[in-house]
């Protein structure tokens, strides 16, 4: 049976017809989802198998496997050779996604290996990003499940095109064409009311073999495709995508010596040509295209897909990050954007903070507000959240800190998915995809007024500047910001201070202590100390400010050289002792939740302006210190 | 017009995309060069990559003194044809206690591939390493991500590793952080094989067959690759047509007997044998899961 796909009489009658005829193959990606126990393990093993991608000495480990730790008794366990990490092994599951590798006589195919539980619904968006094809496995003896719509969901989400129902595990139910049919009338319902409207269904045995390489005996009701036989034809969307504008974000310059500067990318969408316009955004500078530079020579067209080196016609800007289009078709710019966010990270979401935004070639920072709602991905249910945590999907806001080329995901991959990662730890904590972009980013500009922000400061006589003092409660930062403020005062400097309990009376008398509300409380503190320096005041904050994260946020908000982090330093032990407001008390009796240096915690700043040892000067003596920086 | 991308083309744009975002992102990297023909793929690959400059970073074998001599000829040549230089670190503490693979068995591998690249990268602060690991070639490597992320004690942690998605790859790290980067993460051995071919790639001549004097220990046949390897009283080497399928130290390395002279002679006999590419490598049949574990301390 498995004969087919592997022309053995070709390799050894002759190997080089052979040979010609695999470098034409295309490759198709795809992945099989299912619940831990639809046997998606199983119907990987088995293609792998009969595609003899298995060799002698993998079986005989295979089955000596088998017989120990095995599911089927003295048979086979397919499962056994996909299953990697020990761990896994262990405990019969699959823990991540794992990639595969199988080929036919028409096509290299590489499969995305995910795990169905819920949990880990990051590793099945991971695992689906970069395939093609997805193939829905369903035990025939359970039908559609909670996992099979959660698996559905995201696959539409993903915006895999191509869908295989293959309903498995036939053998069990005696390869019944009613629990088929029971089963596709069930799913195509469902599909229908998430946008999937096209599928291909089959009915198959992964265990036994039914309708894998060959229509199987066993079901002669079945009159479509095996699965394998699908897998090899089905059409892929590459060349829809070369009929696309063009599209190519810059990776990197290459410029060896000064008579060569060529741009370096993968050709996201569409088709080049020698001598194209070309616009580079979001500059909008335009040239044409003068070399299209390979090791193997200058090509006359490159389309997506392919890793090029282009040259303009002109010394335009053009650098990592930018985006190379068709100069009549060019793609949007925008610093405001809708958004699907998938959390990936055991920290949630905190609206308001600022994450790295990596998209294309571009990292830009980039905050995201509080979610619109929140999908209930078992039953598609909209969901109010604050919030979102771990493997958690929501429609959210994002905005960047600078206007970055893009374009709905829907349309293109490459440049409308993106992922967030935190700033401090690095990890990737969130992949989105951005809808559109709002039209409050196109339609809110800025106002230009006569009087400007150098206007304000010369009339105060000052610089302005923003003295951020940042500790644990009862470091003695009101304390000296009051002493500073009334020393500046002294000196006919024009100063507000901006203190976190005052604050808290107004302004943002609406947040409380969590994560996400601290990151919301500085946020809104930064952008009144901003509008405070735009009008020329010197202004002096005391708040706790525990994140490093967002400090670093004020500071990028404020004017190089006009952001002074002060660490009023003191010990957890030393400030405990000091207790002036009782809130360690508090705290340590559980009455207060979320208490910084209790059971929330304080990132000192890594290389603050200044560093105030509270344990060694005296808050006059501080102040002092303080002034004699700001005004040397 | 539109233009069909075959398989090999795919993963050639997928892999010289990986080694740009390397090279864009990194501070210093560096490609460990092991002279075998994933090494050699990955070398071409990064040519086409940054073509017409040289490639922007120095090869690195960590050598452990014990590869076959025809590896070492072709070492310096493939480095000045790429106008790349070449570091070659051999762990010195190895060296001095004259570690080998006939004596010390997997303490071999330990000291003189796994330390040894841990000190080599600290030694010249390599943030960056290029692996010429593909995912088909073991169980605990098809999980293995395109950017493997290490700690500063190199040490890779399976349940820890970041999400990749889209062609998008994190290589944000803190200082004394690293990462082991994959770019042919996705071909298997049989692409290896036919895009050697198809572009014509310069490969160790150990690969082809051709008589060479063997001995039988452990079930493997051996090469005597010179007079190190300690013969038994009373045993000669036996002239075999025999080549290799993967290439590491001589003595470690089990070689198949084989006619295929050429290039596709070689894949039709890879493509009718009946056993996988590192049957041939006494390294992974050390312990259960074995690669997983050297993976996790280090060993690429």
């Amino acid at each position: 049976m498995s004969q087919i796909y592997k022309t053995d009489d070709l390799i050894a009658s002759d190997i080089d017809a052979y040979l010609d005829l695999h470098q034409h193959k295309t490759m198709l990606r795809f992945i099989t989802c299912g619940s831990v126990d639809d046997g998606k393990s199983t119907l990987i093993g088995r293609l792998l198998y009969d595609s003899k991608m298995i060799f002698e000495d993998q079986l005989a480990a295979l089955e000596a496997d088998s017989k120990k730790v095995g599911t089927q008794g003295q048979e086979i366990d397919f499962a056994l050779l996909v299953d990697g990490l020990a761990a896994e092994r262990e405990q019969g599951i699959t823990i991540d996604v794992a990639y595969r590798f199988f080929a036919t006589e028409k096509r290299k195919f590489i499969v995305a290996d995910t795990p169905g539980h819920e949990q880990y619904t990051r590793n099945m968006v991971t695992g689906a990003s970069t395939a093609d094809l997805a193939v829905i496995l369903i035990d025939a003896r359970k039908g559609v499940l909670t996992q099979t719509r959660r698996h559905s969901y995201l696959v539409k989400l993903i915006g895999i095109k191509n869908v295989v129902l293959a309903v498995n595990k036939m053998d069990l139910v005696g390869y019944d064409k009613a629990v088929y049919d029971a089963i596709v009338a069930d799913y195509t319902a469902f599909a229908a009311s998430i946008g999937i409207t096209d599928f291909t269904s089959m009915p198959i045995s992964g265990f036994k073999g039914d309708n894998i390489t060959a229509n199987s005996e066993n079901m002669p009701w079945y009159h479509g495709p095996a699965l394998l036989p699908h897998l090899e034809t089905v059409e892929v969307d590459a060349t829809a995508d070369q009929a696309k504008p063009f599209r190519m974000p810059v990776q990197w310059v290459n410029r060896p010596n000064l008579d060569f500067r060529g741009f370096a990318g993968l050709i996201a969408t569409g088709t080049i040509h020698k001598g194209d316009e070309i616009r580079v955004l979001p500059s909008g500078k335009t040239s044409h295209i003068s070399r299209i530079v390979t090791l193997d020579g200058d090509l006359q067209q490159a389309v997506a897909g392919q890793s090029v080196t282009l040259c303009f016609a002109d010394e335009i800007d053009c650098s990592r990050g930018q985006v190379i289009t068709a100069a009549n078709t060019p793609c949007e710019v925008s610093d405001q954007f809708e958004t699907t966010i998938v959390w990936m990270d055991e920290a949630e979401m905190l609206p308001g903070r600022p994450y790295w935004l990596k998209i294309g070639t571009q990292t830009v920072s980039a905050t995201v507000g509080q979610p619109k709602y929140q999908v209930n991905v078992n039953t598609m249910e909209h969901l109010a959240a604050k919030t979102l945590d771990l493997n958690a999907i929501g429609v959210c806001n994002i905005t960047t800190d600078r206007a970055i080329p893009f374009e709905a995901y829907a349309d293109n991959h490459d440049l409308g998915g993106f992922i967030l990662i935190d700033k401090m730890t690095n990890a990737t904590v969130a992949a989105g995809m951005i809808h559109f972009s709002l039209r409050r980013a196109q339609n809110v500009h800025w106002q230009a007024t006569d009087i400007s922000r150098e206007h304000h400061a010369s009339m105060k006589n000052q610089k302005p500047a923003v003295l951020w003092l940042t500790g644990l409660s009862g470091a003695g930062k009101s304390t000296i910001a009051n002493i500073v403020e009334r020393k500046l005062a002294r000196m006919n400097r024009h100063t507000f201070l901006l203190d976190g309990d005052n604050v808290r009376h107004g302004l943002n008398k609406d947040l409380g202590f969590t994560d996400a509300d601290r990151v919301e409380n500085i946020r809104r503190v930064g952008e009144v100390a901003k509008l405070m320096t735009d009008a020329g005041l010197i202004v002096i904050t005391a708040f706790i400010s525990p994140f490093s994260a967002e400090r670093d946020m004020v500071r990028a908000m404020m004017q190089p050289g006009e952001f002074m982090e002060i660490h009023i330093d003191t010990t957890l032990d030393e400030a405990e002792r000091r207790d002036v407001k009782g809130l360690y008390k508090k705290a340590r009796a559980g009455q207060l939740k979320n208490f910084t240096g209790i059971d929330s915690p304080y990132e000192a700043p890594e290389n603050p302006e200044m560093r105030i040892d509270t344990t060694k000067l005296t808050a006059e003596e501080a102040a002092d210190a303080i002034i004699a920086r700001l005004i040397p | 017009m539109t233009q069909s991308l075959t398989h090999l083309r795919r993963l050639e744009a997928e892999s010289i995309h990986i080694l740009r975002e390397v090279v864009a992102e990194a501070e210093k990297p560096v490609m460990l060069y092991s002279i075998g023909k994933d090494s050699a793929v990955m070398l071409h690959l990064a040519k086409k990559a940054f073509f017409p400059a040289p490639p922007p970073f120095p090869l690195l074998h960590v050598d452990t003194t014990w590869k076959f001599r025809e590896m070492y000829a072709l070492r310096s040549k493939a480095a000045d044809e790429a106008g790349m230089e070449l570091l070659v670190h051999q762990n010195p503490e190895a060296k001095a206690r004259g570690i080998n693979p006939f004596d010390h068995g997997p303490l071999h591998t330990d000291m003189w591939k796994t330390e040894g690249l841990k000190q080599a990268l600290d030694l010249h602060g390599f943030d960056a390493a290029f692996g010429g690991a593909r995912r088909d070639e073991e169980k605990s490597r098809a999980k293995e991500r395109v950017f493997s992320f290490r700690t500063a004690n190199h040490r890779w942690d399976p349940k820890n590793q970041r999400p990749e998605l889209w062609r998008l790859y994190n290589a944000r790290k803190a200082k004394g952080e690293s990462m082991r980067v994959f770019p042919i993460s996705n071909w298997t051995e049989l692409d290896i094989w036919q895009y050697i071919h198809l572009e014509g790639i310069e490969i160790v001549p150990l690969y082809f067959s051709a008589p060479r004097p063997t001995v039988e220990r452990d079930g493997l046949t051996l090469m005597v690759d010179d007079d190190r390897f300690p013969l038994k009283p009373g045993e000669v080497p036996v002239m075999k047509s025999i080549r290799f399928r993967t290439l590491g130290c001589y003595p470690l390395t089990g070689a198949v007997e084989s006619t295929a002279k050429t290039l596709p002679e070689v894949i039709q006999e890879m493509l009718l044998t009946t056993t996988s590419e590192r049957q041939g490598r006494a390294i992974d049949k050390d312990q259960a899961a074995s690669m997983e574990k050297k993976k996790q301390e280090g060993y690429f």
